[in-house]
């Protein structure tokens, strides 16, 4: 018989045994690697030199990519902040009775495919899709717009996967937020507008946090999105990945870049971790 | 005071809210609705104008035998995949949800950690490590690779299910001379079934549709249905495609009523 305090341990074995091999030996793996020398017959070496990381963090090619992955990226966090907060707002606040129904609806394409999500924009953003046969249809335009295979798809499509996980973190904060906070702001004098400003938006900025990074740290390691929308000149950091690994079957110089793109996330989930403290210093402050 | 007083809601705001989560919607949805439409659009390209009705995709989707063989690939994996996570992930969220225990927290933020990792990290620090190991890329990875995948949104999932769960029932159980064998079997497995068919749907689903990874991971010329429908997104975007993402589309939105209906079944037979 297993004694009792031992119990959770070993429950917990397999999941933390398969996480521990699956996952962070590889990682680990791949520090390692990136120290490898890659002699001239393509063959990697067991080696401690840093010649990799060197000409990789030497070569403004792979900060150019780093710096337009997360400036997509950012794009698509505050297309997804300016859209999704006022949608969130909607839904927690309206008397729609049939909220449940509307909620899940919002969550219906999180269960369809990504890839036909993704390939979906072709059809409504390519030459001969639904915006442009509609607008030449109307007479607005002549010529098809280019609409695709650009970065603006690219982040029209990141904005499309990422929406609802914005709506949703924001929805259950505001959901949260006791709506006596509001009542009483209206009574003592505020304005709608005032109300929002001081209670509603201070108190659900968590969920607009959460929503945030997720938002962010998704789109910055996507990979299918900008391949099959991008143009050729969209330079995204997880598409230079491939392109050493597979491609090149470079792999010193892929270990790099993915411990590259790995660190700047984790210094972006650390920065938010101080600023989430900072937000909830104003919950606490509100009650 | 009513809760109407909060946003004044006849107001200029309040119909600027309800018009831009209306578009939210239309823009959610449309793209889908453009697929589905285009699947039964007769002409060549599969893109407009609608030249008419035409069901000879779906037709020539049925004589492909390599889109049928990724749908079986998809269907093992994703099966094979999520029991795998499933047994896993219920242990993991039982212990974590039911035992108080020194390093839970680490543990805790150690099951989530793929959940923020991006997947292309993911999917290459693997393929390095197996084929350091001298392990071909083959089945197998594909099958590792999915559990871990899924495993943190089983563990959540299930875990979330279970937090509302009562351990008075086990323990009458014991009281009336059971023991933990039969208990677990006659009491706690039904009591937890719901989490337990919630978590598996779950993970399959991630199965069936992750593509970054299984990108890296799958071996050349085995194909699942995502990277099948990449694969045919190269050369140009066929009318067939659309048929596909249409039969695709119309599975995955009955996936998830099944399985929220088996699972208010499961709770509803508590």
């Amino acid at each position: 018989m297993v004694k009792a305090e031992h119990r959770p341990y070993l429950l917990l074995t397999p999941a933390l045994l398969s996480l521990a091999l699956l996952l962070i030996a590889p990682i680990i793996f791949i520090f390692v690697y990136s120290f490898w020398l890659r002699a001239a017959n393509g063959q990697d070496i067991p080696a401690f030199q840093f010649g990799n990381w060197q000409s990789v963090l030497g070569d403004s090619f792979y900060w150019t990519g780093l710096r337009e992955t997360f400036f997509m990226s950012a794009l698509t966090t505050i297309a997804c902040m300016v859209v999704g907060y006022p949608t969130a707002l909607f839904l927690a606040r309206c008397r729609f009775g049939n909220k449940a129904l509307l909620l899940f609806l919002l969550f219906l394409p999180f269960w369809i495919s990504y890839i036909i999500r993704t390939f979906a924009w072709i059809n409504v953003l390519g030459k001969s899709g639904f915006v442009n046969s509609a607008l030449m249809w109307l007479g607005v335009i002549s010529d098809p717009l280019k609409l695709l295979y650009n970065d603006f798809s690219v982040v029209m499509g990141l904005v499309y996967f990422q929406l609802p996980y914005m709506i949703i973190n924001v929805y259950v904060s505001l959901d949260g937020i006791d709506r006596n906070l509001e009542s009483a702001a209206r009574t003592l004098g505020c304005t709608p507008w005032q109300t929002f400003r001081e209670v509603t938006l201070p108190l659900s900025l968590p969920g607009l946090g959460a929503g945030s990074l997720l938002c962010f740290v998704l789109a910055a390691g996507s990979f299918v999105t900008p391949r099959l929308l991008g143009g050729t000149d969209t330079l995204f950091f997880s598409q230079l990945i491939y392109e050493a690994v597979i491609g090149q079957l470079d792999w010193p110089t892929g270990s790099v870049l993915s411990l590259m793109l790995l660190v700047s996330l984790a210094l972006i989930v650390a920065v938010y971790n101080r600023f989430m403290s900072l937000s909830d210093i104003y919950r606490s402050f509100a009650k | 005071m009513s809760a109407g007083s909060r946003l004044d809601r006849p107001s200029l705001g309040w119909n600027g809210l309800r018009l831009l989560t209306l578009l939210v919607y239309i823009f959610m949805f449309a793209p889908i609705i453009v697929v589905v439409l285009l699947a039964f659009n007769s002409a060549r390209t599969g893109s407009f104008p609608m030249e008419g009705f035409s069901l000879q995709w779906f037709g020539k989707l049925f004589e492909n035998d390599s889109i049928i063989d990724a749908f079986q690939t998809s269907l093992v994996l994703a099966a094979s995949s999520s029991l795998l996570a499933t047994a896993l992930g219920v242990m993991a969220a039982i212990a974590l949800i039911r035992y108080s225990f020194k390093g839970k927290a680490i543990i805790n933020n150690l099951l989530s950690l793929p959940l923020l990792m991006p997947e292309v990290v993911l999917g290459v620090a693997l393929l390095m490590f197996l084929k350091f190991l001298h392990q071909p890329r083959s089945f197998l990875l594909l099958l590792l690779g999915h559990t871990v995948l899924s495993l943190p949104y089983v563990v959540l999932v299930v875990q979330a299910r279970l937090v509302g769960l009562r351990q008075h029932y086990e323990e009458a159980a014991m009281s009336l001379g059971a023991n933990r064998f039969q208990t677990f079997v006659d009491v706690t497995l039904p009591l937890i079934s719901p989490a337990i068919v919630g978590g598996f749907l779950f993970a399959a689903t991630l199965s069936f549709d992750n593509i970054t990874a299984t990108l890296f991971w799958k071996k050349p010329g085995i194909e699942t249905v995502p990277t099948k429908i990449f694969a045919m997104l190269r050369t140009s975007i066929s009318p067939e495609i659309n048929a596909l993402g249409a039969v695709m589309i119309v599975i995955t939105i009955l996936l998830p009523l099944i399985g929220g209906y088996v699972v208010r079944r499961l709770s509803r037979g508590r």
